[in-house]
């Protein structure tokens, strides 16, 4: 719009300042808040003038002033003012909308992938490199962040207002949401979907970090094994790699550079491999049998917890080279850190995550 | 009081209470229990309905005193959410979906078509029966210790994770929604069919055809709200996995079941309220509605698109963003209609001969919180900014806006407005006047500040929260107490009036619609003879020259 930015800049320090605003504390937030402003002030415009009319005709044509009324049929001209003006005003707002729903939605492609996993009544979010916290998110300035997210119950919905980004997390299936944070501070975290007893205690703190402090918080945090070798046992641990071992001679296929690729399934459909589809995969394999194998694989529908087919998935997604820069550099080092995969049956049972 | 103000006010002098009328018609307890009268049948839908009302307004006292403070220090947790649980539930299922249409809409659909009843007298007495039970089943859940769902009965929450009185309270609604069903078909086979002679279409007053509207909406959407609450059953009962992902079902369907059903809720709510205000501005400006088959149209059209944009209720929960897209643009034509609305009411005033009786003051709030209410609706259709806007306190004051700013002044309206017909006599003037104003300052006081919450991000359910959030917490609990005040008035004054108000005569409005041109309150058969329409629904000219007539022949 044609304001200064001088201006624009002293209002929206005011405004933020005046406590009847959030932080801007994302990339995004500006932009939502620049349509908030124009439906603000459409509102305000709008009320206004339907405030002017009653109060005008009220004062006007009060009994006491026009003792007689005068019948009036109606008006096109005016009735289709009063149509197309709202309909064009609105259209704006749609297109406007949806163009910033676009952006909040899809993630760029090189973004920093964390999970998170909603359950009664916790968050807990899953670095790449094995960091694990709970009603807590630390994420680096300045970077896209994806968050990759799954409820483990019911329904939550993950909110940063401060970002102006907010995503339902739900049973059964991956949603993702990104941000780009620009200022270090502490922002609050809300569970924003009604889920039971302690919803309102479903709350926690995004910790915005300088690349540099992000790095170190990493290496402070770090539990030792990342997401991948902790799939990696699983993987061994649960008797994937009796089937999926690789070999010519294997009974399932070979899940190396799998993700990403599409797939074709016996029934001659073409998949493409996702978080969500290698998922799946692993619960429900009847449905999704590669083409050229037998339905022999079982379901670990009831076995596996959510934050271990996490592990599993990334593990999965690490089988590969051309996967993204971010993620390839984090899940190859500590892959080639990985301890040698134990022989079926040594595993200890704690290994498994319930 | 100016002499203008008499035109419109009984002349007690003359007027008399009839001496028959469907009040003493019949006597006893059973005469009413078993009537067939629409318009006895409206009173015991009004009694009951207040009733709930205030059930509900208390569990909003109740909310709002919670969130005085930031902790959850009154109650705990699970008992706050079974308080937000209870208003939701008993405000939305037993207060606004009937509130309108099952008293007003009764009452005066038949005298307004100058039929004798409607068409279906022993369903709308069983209609009624149906809405009791349905009420005596929630009243039972909240007896024996609540249900904490919220009113969406969301899944797999409300269907695996909750111990409280699920299956009592979704018995409850779902019996409750054959009441609306029937009353719906029951104005729909009125309307077509028992109009008198002379009364076309375009004869019909609004009122009537805002009803016929939501009465589309009642009888094509309750049917699926019921096919979901009969799902959460069987699954919680049976665990059949429709919705459960790890037996192969969908959480997400639930909601696309739930919200093609309440999305079109809320335009049964609100449409036979925007009829209400349609004829109070008629009135009381003494001028035909501007527009009036464009209002007609509107509402029809609002009826239409509003089972095309259920999906805005879930534009976070992943579904896909092309979907988004299209609902997020039907969500904005919807908007259109209802914008129409408020320019033909603002301009029905022009050239007017104006005053300002209480339905007046009461149309008035209604057009301003709807104008919010609906302007901030826009907000949550814009894609980008429903993300950050949806689950939090900015939709908490959005609904109220329209549905209580909407429908509750238009409820209250509405009654003042027909007071007079439906009891035969007049309420304290001044003391109405002060009701009116009282809640329309309540009421912003109330949810004003929930707008600033929502934006700064406090999500609604919550019985805890940020202390920062305090000071509009503490504000919007002050509105409370002074909007609560607002409808206790009515409650006392109507009820003191009911033995102590003025005869209120025939017509005390001076209004056109053919229930003015009856005594009050009406005998039992409405009509003496079948009458005749012969003039439009606010032809203000014909009743001049009918009452001129009148004068005549009594002189
Ligand atoms: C003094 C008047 C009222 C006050 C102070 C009030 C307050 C509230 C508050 C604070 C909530 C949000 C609860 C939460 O999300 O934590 C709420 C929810 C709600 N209110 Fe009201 N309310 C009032 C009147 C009404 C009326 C008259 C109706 C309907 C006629 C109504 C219908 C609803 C509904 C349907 C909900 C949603 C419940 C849910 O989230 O499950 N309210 N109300
Ligand atoms: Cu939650």
């Amino acid at each position: 719009m044609g304001i200064s930015p001088v201006l624009w800049q002293f209002l929206t320090n005011w405004l933020h300042g005046s406590a009847l605003f959030p932080a801007e504390a994302s990339s995004i937030s500006p932009w939502v808040d620049a349509l908030y402003f124009f439906l603000l002030l459409m509102t305000v415009f709008g009320v206004v003038l339907v405030g002017a009319l009653l109060t005008f005709f009220s004062v006007r044509y009060r009994r006491e002033r026009s003792p007689v009324a005068t019948q009036v049929e109606g008006s096109t001209l005016l009735e289709a003012t009063w149509t197309i003006i709202p309909l064009a005003i609105f259209l704006l707002v749609f297109v406007w909308g949806a163009l910033l729903y676009f952006r909040i939605y899809n993630p760029p492609t090189n973004a920093l992938n964390i999970y998170v996993v909603g359950k009664q009544w916790m968050w807990k979010a899953e670095h790449p490199g094995g960091q694990h916290e709970i009603n807590a998110l630390h994420v680096p300035m300045g970077k896209p962040v994806q968050l990759t997210m799954i409820s483990q119950d019911v329904f939550h919905s993950f909110s940063i207002p401060d970002f102006r980004v907010k995503r339902e997390v739900i049973p059964g299936r991956y949603s993702t949401v990104w941000f780009e944070a620009t200022r270090p501070g502490t922002y609050h975290l809300f569970c924003t979907q009604y889920c039971g007893t302690q919803h309102s205690g479903m709350i926690g703190e995004v910790t915005v970090l300088t690349p540099v402090d992000y790095q170190k918080w990493l290496h402070e945090s770090t539990s030792g094994m990342s997401l991948a070798q902790n799939g990696e046992r699983l993987f061994a641990s649960m008797g994937c790699n009796q089937c999926h071992s690789g070999t010519a001679a294997a009974r399932g296929p070979n899940l190396a550079g799998v993700y990403g690729s599409k797939l074709t399934l016996t029934d001659g459909s073409q998949v493409l491999v996702t978080d969500a589809y290698l998922r799946d995969a692993i619960l429900s394999p009847s449905q999704h049998v590669t083409a050229g194998f037998a339905p022999i694989m079982p379901t670990y529908q009831g076995q596996i917890s959510e934050d271990g087919l996490i592990d599993l998935v990334e593990y999965i997604k690490g089988l590969q080279s051309n996967y993204r820069v971010q993620q390839t550099l984090v899940t190859s080092t500590s892959s080639d850190a990985a301890p040698k995969t134990p022989e079926p049956g040594t595993t200890t049972p704690e290994m498994v995550k319930p | 009081m100016s002499a203008q103000t008499i035109v419109s006010l009984p002349d007690q002098s003359t007027a008399k209470m009839p001496k028959r009328h469907y009040i003493n018609n019949e006597h006893g307890l059973l005469s009413w229990l078993l009537t067939g009268d629409h318009k006895r049948i409206a009173i015991l839908y009004l009694i009951s309905i207040t009733f709930f009302f205030f059930i509900g307004g208390a569990f909003a006292g109740l909310i709002r005193l919670e969130l005085l403070t930031p902790q959850s220090d009154l109650v705990a947790a699970d008992t706050y959410n079974k308080f937000f649980t209870m208003h939701g539930i008993i405000m939305i299922f037993l207060f606004l979906v009937p509130s309108v249409p099952a008293t007003l809409g009764n009452f005066l659909i038949p005298i307004m078509l100058g039929a004798k009843d409607l068409a279906f007298p022993k369903i709308n007495l069983l209609s009624w029966y149906l809405y009791l039970a349905g009420g005596i089943f929630t009243l039972t859940a909240l007896v024996l210790g609540g249900v904490d769902t919220g009113w969406t009965f969301t899944t797999p929450l409300s269907t695996h994770y909750l111990n409280t009185h699920v299956i009592t309270t979704a018995l409850g609604i779902f019996v409750a929604g054959f009441s609306s069903i029937f009353t719906g078909l029951n104005f729909i086979v009125t309307i077509h069919r028992m109009r008198c002679p002379g009364m076309t279409w375009f004869k019909m007053p609004l009122f009537v055809w805002s009803h016929y509207a939501a009465s589309l909406l009642m009888v094509l959407g309750t049917p699926v709200l019921a096919i979901a609450l009969v799902l959460v059953l069987l699954e919680r009962l049976f665990g059949i996995g429709v919705f459960d992902p790890t037996k192969g079902g969908d959480p997400l369907l639930f909601q696309h079941l739930f919200w093609f059903y309440s999305h079109p809720a809320v335009y049964i709510m609100i449409l036979p309220g925007m009829g209400v205000i349609s004829e109070v501005i008629a009135t009381f400006s003494r001028k035909r509605v501007f527009g009036y088959s464009a209002v007609a149209f509107s509402s029809v059209a609002i009826a239409l698109f509003g089972f095309f944009v259920w999906e805005h209720h879930m534009f976070i929960m992943g579904v896909s963003n092309y979907s988004a897209l299209v609902f997020s643009l039907l969500t904005m034509l919807v908007a259109v209609p209802s914008a129409i609305k408020v320019f033909n009411w603002s301009f029905t005033l022009q050239k007017g001969s104006i005053t300002f009786e209480t339905p007046m003051l009461y149309a008035f709030a209604f057009i301003g919180l709807f104008t919010i209410g609906g302007l901030t609706g826009v907000f949550l259709g814009a894609l980008g900014m429903d993300i950050h806007l949806t689950e939090t306190y900015f939709i908490v004051a959005h609904f109220h806006y329209v549905m209580v700013g909407g429908m509750l002044m238009a409820f209250l309206a509405g009654i003042h407005f027909w007071w007079p017909k439906m009891t035969g006599r007049m309420y304290p003037e001044s003391l109405s006047k002060l009701s009116a104003v009282t809640s329309f300052i309540g009421f912003n006081l109330t949810f004003m500040p929930q707008f600033i919450l929502g934006y700064l991000g406090m999500p609604r359910r919550y019985a805890a929260y940020p202390p920062e959030f305090q000071v509009l917490n503490v504000l919007s609990t002050a509105g409370a107490t002074v909007l609560g005040v607002g409808f206790l008035l009515p409650l006392l004054y109507l009820g003191w009036s009911l033995k102590y108000g003025a005869i209120a005569g025939n017509n005390p409005w001076q209004a056109t619609g053919l229930e003015w041109q009856i005594q009050s309150p009406p005998p039992t058969e409405n009509f003496l003879e079948t009458p005749i329409m012969d003039h439009e629904a606010y032809d203000y000219e014909w009743l001049a020259n009918k009452t001129k007539h009148e004068v005549t022949t009594v002189g």
